[in-house]
């Protein structure tokens, strides 16, 4: 039966350090402490050596070497001789190899140890140059654009269409559900506060007007933000992984005409109508809420409606979509096409493309806040 | 140097401010099966990038048929790509597409065949690589092997005038890295394309290697220019000698 290991520590009579070393030595139980080893090194006069003594030792595994090698360190940093004879031939050869290869010097990482304004400075300039990679890329994409309108570019357009599909039809439940729930919303608290004045028909003004001008276009980007954004930076970034982009390159293919311009176009196509649905969508969750709780008949609703929003508000709301669905597929395909070929990569990518693209979202909502107020739209 | 299919003119590879290999110098004749070996690690496949334009020099220039490549406006870079095939080093088949449709992509984009033609060619090119029949196969659906053999079919689908190679026997069993170093002789020969190879699989180098370049991870540059036999025989850099011999380099005067 073993038992756990045990450590005896002994000056002989010829002044060496004798090292006993009994029981079971296994990773997993509680090993003895080299310390008790150093306790007797430092004691003057100092050993002449180090030896062992294994008779006991019934079982061992790694946790006996990283002890063993513990002492062989203190040995040597004192200059003490260290006699591994007494030591059973496996653990000698195992000590043996782990010291066959010198540490190499530069290989431990180096934490180099930065101050606040260093960081401050590596971060601005990191900053600037994401921010210049992110130009290039947009300007390679435009000339890739211009190069469409131009028909001389090269994608399949069976790719294209199946994106279409993939970003138009396939997103049609989700931006229902969506823009339903939030019409449905918009119209609960307009009815909160309108009903203090009589005035719950104006619901139908709120929400029409809300979701026609700015909720439709900015929920379907949302949506499509993190459905189309996330899966083209995923997909663009494990056809790098897998060396397909490579093999296009070195194909004579573009691929930004190949794989990223059949995505910009289809989220810009679909992006529009996506809204107009979503639009249309909100409303009938306004309606929903004006017809069960506030007594409104549906003509009169849809009426009320109708005479709240203007075409030009609808197109304008159309025109954002169509940006918001470029800005999306920008984020999307940028982040995918710099992503590092690792399956962490992979991930880093399509969390950095929602990211990216619902900033550009916000960040674009807020201009044209600004210039449709200026513009008197 | 009349008949140099490939010409590397002091070229330095760098990641940033590290220099991986510098100072390369060589140059591949037309139809030869050229290895570029050396240690893991020390630079084989970015040479190969550099080579096929995906990375670009921190000095030096790659020329073939004496026109320079690295200098190449894009335009006449991309004419230059079309003569050239890959095959990466899992295949790198577009995983969205058959495998017909794979091999027939370059066709249909840098010809003007009919998509039945290409189909056919396309099959053609399969049944080359021993993969007739599984046209309408997607890359998920067959083995690695097979996987890389298409790539090879994609590789030859414009009939390139230089072919490069990945670490093709990475990750195949030993019949199967027979059967692929057989398949590039029959394509060598029958095609008379130039061939280079990225390999540390000692077999495949002797078996079908007429020259070889050795990157030495020390030194950082070319330590061996020769057919590999030759090297292992006669080389005087023992580091080329250990490499070629499985480290029995220090041995090796009392073998012979």
């Amino acid at each position: 039966m073993s038992q756990a290991g045990e450590l005896y520590v002994h000056r002989t009579a010829d002044g060496a350090t004798n090292v006993r070393i009994a029981g079971s030595w296994r990773m997993r139980e509680a090993l003895p402490d080299p310390e008790a080893v150093e306790a007797d090194l430092i004691l003057s006069p100092q050993p002449h050596s180090v030896t062992f003594d294994t008779t006991d030792l019934t079982t061992w595994d790694s946790g006996i070497l990283t002890f063993l090698t513990r002492v062989v360190e203190l040995g040597r940093d004192r200059g003490i001789e260290v006699d591994r004879s007494g030591l059973p031939t496996g653990v000698q050869r195992l000590l043996a190899l782990s010291e066959a290869v010198p540490e190499k010097e530069d290989a431990r990482a180096v934490e180099a140890e930065e101050s606040f304004l260093e960081k401050i400075g590596a971060g601005t300039i990191e900053f600037g140059l994401s921010v210049n990679e992110m130009l290039a890329f947009i300007g390679d994409a435009s000339v890739v654009l211009f190069k469409f309108v131009g028909r001389r570019v090269r994608f399949r357009r069976s790719d294209l269409l199946m994106l279409i599909q993939q970003v138009g039809a396939e997103a049609v439940g989700i931006v229902s559900l969506i823009c339903f729930l939030v019409g449905l919303i918009l119209a609960f608290v307009g009815a909160a506060q309108l009903q203090q004045f009589g005035a719950t028909i104006y619901v139908a003004n709120l929400v029409g007007v809300a979701m026609v001008r700015d909720v439709g276009a900015l929920m379907a980007a949302i949506v499509m933000a993190g459905r189309s954004g996330a899966a083209f930076a995923a997909e663009l970034a494990s056809m790098k992984v897998s060396q397909e982009i490579d093999a296009l390159t070195t194909m004579g293919i573009d691929p930004l005409e190949f794989l990223v311009l059949p995505r910009i176009i289809a989220l810009a196509v679909m992006m529009p109508l996506l809204c107009l649905y979503a639009d249309f969508v909100g409303i009938l969750g306004g309606a929903f809420i004006g017809i069960t709780m506030l007594d409104l008949s549906f003509q009169t609703y849809m009426q009320q409606t109708a005479d709240a929003v203007n075409l030009v508000a609808l197109v304008g709301g159309m025109f954002k979509a169509f940006v918001y669905g470029l800005l999306i597929a920008i984020a999307g395909t940028l982040r995918g096409m710099q992503a590092s070929a690792s399956s962490a990569g992979v991930g880093a990518a399509t969390t950095s493309a929602v990211v990216t693209s619902i900033v550009f979202i916000i960040s674009a909502a807020g201009i044209f806040s600004v210039v449709f107020y200026v513009l008197g739209i | 140097m009349s008949d140099a299919h490939i010409t590397v003119r002091n070229l330095t590879m760098a990641y940033g401010d590290f220099v991986l290999m510098r100072d390369l110098d060589f140059e591949i004749a037309q139809g030869e099966i050229f290895i570029i070996m050396g240690g893991s690690g020390c630079g084989k496949s970015t040479l190969l990038r550099h080579l096929i334009g995906l990375k670009e020099p921190a000095r030096g220039e790659v020329f073939y048929r004496g026109e320079s490549f690295t200098g190449a406006s894009p335009e006449h870079r991309e004419d230059m790509l079309k003569r050239f095939g890959v095959l990466y080093q899992s295949g790198a088949l577009w995983s969205s597409m058959t495998l017909a449709e794979n091999v027939g992509l370059p066709l249909g984009e840098f010809t003007d065949l009919s998509p039945s033609d290409i189909r056919e060619v396309a099959s053609l090119k399969l049944s080359l690589v021993g993969l007739k029949g599984f046209e309408d196969f997607y890359p998920s659906e067959i083995s690695g092997g097979m996987q890389k053999r298409a790539g090879l079919a994609r590789a030859i689908a414009l009939d390139p005038e230089v072919l490069f190679f990945d670490e093709p026997s990475a990750g195949l069993d030993p019949i199967s890295s027979k059967l692929l170093d057989d398949l590039i002789l029959e394509l060598r020969d029958s095609m008379g394309s130039t061939v280079v190879i990225v390999t540390h699989e000692l077999a495949s180098i002797f078996a079908i290697g007429t020259n070889s370049i050795f990157l030495d991870t020390e030194t950082r540059t070319a330590t061996a220019i020769g057919p590999p036999k030759e090297l292992r025989d006669h080389s005087d850099n023992p580091n080329v000698r250990r490499f070629l011999l499985r480290g029995d380099g220090g041995s090796a005067e009392e073998m012979v």
